[in-house]
């Protein structure tokens, strides 16, 4: 077997990146006596004027990657918090105008559980499904909007499949019917040009830590023409134009202003290279037998590849492939013992979503690795197939939709 | 999620995979599970004509402690009486392979599948079940 530089192979940027090293530099500058330490709320001396020009380096960066104003973007701890303050901020803001939001089955858990909230506040959610692509049905929106619906949520890149949604098309729509359009680009930003100037996207919920900047931080962007209002759900001191109170973490948003500093200069070549090995990837699978694609490729984030291998539990594949670390949609990687609600949602069957594994590349990732992914892959999927009762029925031609299966 | 060294050890080398003649009048076959809830286990017994079990085959398409499960199954009741394997509890399984909580249902599933060959080998009227049966008649 060709050997990696590096065992285990890290093939799970979806989830977290390393930081960069350049993005660790910037943001050990702001850390100890010698550093940026100060707070930049402190008005009244140099350290906290030091650590105010930090922050606004970062902000500048941030809003640059996604062609904002600077004063659009809202430091938060992270997407999770943004799609939180984006979705409960303007339920709350606008509940007089109405009290329906619309959102999409393969939504983040952010995004999902934070609309529960809101059901369980009074709030009515509809959660549309989407194409066996992954793609949201333009008319299927279109016809869920209603008179009182003050929110759409969609988001632009799956974390699990990697496909893209037309947010530019869905930010029209909700402009002509006077909805606010929040997006989740959590795994979208620095992979694919974002252009808030022409997408009308009124709230886009970001995270530093998918682009190689640290875990901790991340951002709204709130625009301002036509200017979008949301209620704090943090409050204390009115820090951030009073949306989200607490003083800054300087060296966290220094990183995610780097990271994503980086992520513009570098997304083009980075994303031609990843789109690359990602065909490698795939046409190291593609001749084998019984695997299926998850998620439109024609429609997709370049790093990203979702393949169940059927008739393989996704649990013991991965357990098998340990030294590649990957994940997987199966059950038994969560606790709920439930098949991704993602894969599901594109209708694939139970048993497909138990076998899948999403593999994500990034910018460390070589040549090298993914040659040795595709041999450890094969070698591991033939030795459990060889274990699979299923396997052996398929063989043997047996049509496992019509054979009854106790149930348990 | 963090599995005992045994787990690890019967999902590395499994033991007794494999398949016998289903139709074969000594062989019981138990299939359980289903492929959606994302295990399926199909055990084989091959019965002696006086009610032992001489030997034991798996496949198992699941997570690893299905695997390790069903595993350790074949190990076990090699050797024992259909009356003595039909005794085998998951409990006891899951506590030799220390499963988690969120995996006692691969044991449960082990020990379905165990009574399920049996089941199916007695069904047949083997040899070993028709001694099995006049030894009840006579008694």
């Amino acid at each position: 077997m060709s050997k990696s530089e590096r065992v285990p192979v890290y093939l799970d940027y979806a989830a977290t990146t390393p930081a960069d090293p350049r993005v660790a530099e910037k943001m050990m500058a702001c850390l100890t006596m010698d550093g940026d330490f100060g707070n930049p709320a402190s008005r009244s001396h140099i350290f906290g004027w030091k650590a105010d020009e930090d922050v606004k380096i970062a902000r500048g960066h941030v809003a640059a990657l996604v062609n904002a104003d600077p004063r659009e973007i809202v430091w938060t701890s992270g997407a999770t918090e943004s799609d939180n303050l984006a979705i409960k901020g303007v339920a709350h803001f606008y509940r007089k105008k109405g009290k329906h939001i619309i959102t999409c089955k393969t939504e983040h858990k952010a995004v999902l559980d934070t609309c529960r909230q809101l059901e369980r506040e009074g709030y009515e959610v509809t959660y549309l499904d989407v194409e066996s692509s992954g793609l949201i049905n333009m008319k299927v929106l279109e016809e869920a909007i209603r008179e009182d619906t003050i929110l759409i949520s969609i988001m632009h890149v799956n974390n699990e499949t990697g496909v893209v949604q037309d947010i530019a098309a869905i930010g029209e729509l909700a402009r002509n019917k006077g909805v606010i359009f929040h997006c989740d680009a959590a795994q979208s930003a620095g992979k694919i040009e974002i252009d808030l100037e022409k997408m009308k996207v009124d709230l886009m919920s970001f995270s530093a830590h998918k682009v190689y900047g640290p875990k901790g931080i991340g951002a709204l962007y709130v625009r301002r023409k036509p200017r979008i209002r949301i209620e704090a759900q943090m409050h204390g001191g009115g820090h951030e134009r009073g949306m989200r109170s607490g003083t800054l973490a300087v060296h966290q948003i220094v990183g995610m202003g780097e990271a994503f500093r980086i992520a513009k200069e570098e997304m083009a070549a980075e994303s031609a290279r990843l789109l690359a090995l990602r065909e490698r990837l795939m046409s190291g699978f593609s001749d084998m037998e019984e695997i299926y694609v998850n998620g439109d490729l024609s429609h997709h984030v370049a790093g990203v590849l979702n393949i169940s291998f059927n008739f393989v539990e996704g649990e013991s594949l991965i357990m098998a492939l340990k030294d590649i670390a990957v994940s997987s949609g199966s059950a038994c990687t969560s606790a709920s013992l439930e098949p991704s609600y993602v894969l599901r949602a594109l209708g694939r069957e139970d048993e497909l979503a138990h076998s899948s594994i999403r593999f994500s590349l990034g910018r460390f990732t070589t040549e090298a690795d993914v040659d040795y992914t595709i041999e450890l892959v094969r070698k591991k999927v033939e030795k459990l197939r060889e274990l699979s009762p299923l396997w052996e029925m398929y063989k043997d031609g047996v049509d496992l939709s019509k054979v009854q299966w106790a149930a348990h | 999620m963090a599995y005992s060294d045994k787990v690890m050890d019967h999902y590395e080398n499994p033991r007794n995979v494999g398949s016998f003649e289903k139709d074969d009048s000594a062989v019981g076959t138990g299939m359980v599970g289903a492929p959606a809830c994302g295990d399926v286990m199909k055990l084989q017994i091959k019965v002696s004509d006086d009610g032992v079990i001489e030997d034991a085959r798996f496949k198992t398409y699941g997570c690893g402690s299905a695997i390790a499960s069903s595993s350790l199954l074949t190990e076990w009741v090699k050797g024992k009486t259909l009356q003595q394997a039909s005794e085998i509890k998951n409990t006891e399984l899951a506590e030799e392979l220390a499963l988690p909580p969120v995996k006692i249902h691969c044991s449960v599933l082990a020990e379905d599948a165990i009574k399920a060959a049996i089941e199916d080998y007695n069904s047949k009227g083997g040899t070993a079940a028709e001694a099995a049966e006049k030894a009840a008649d006579g008694s």
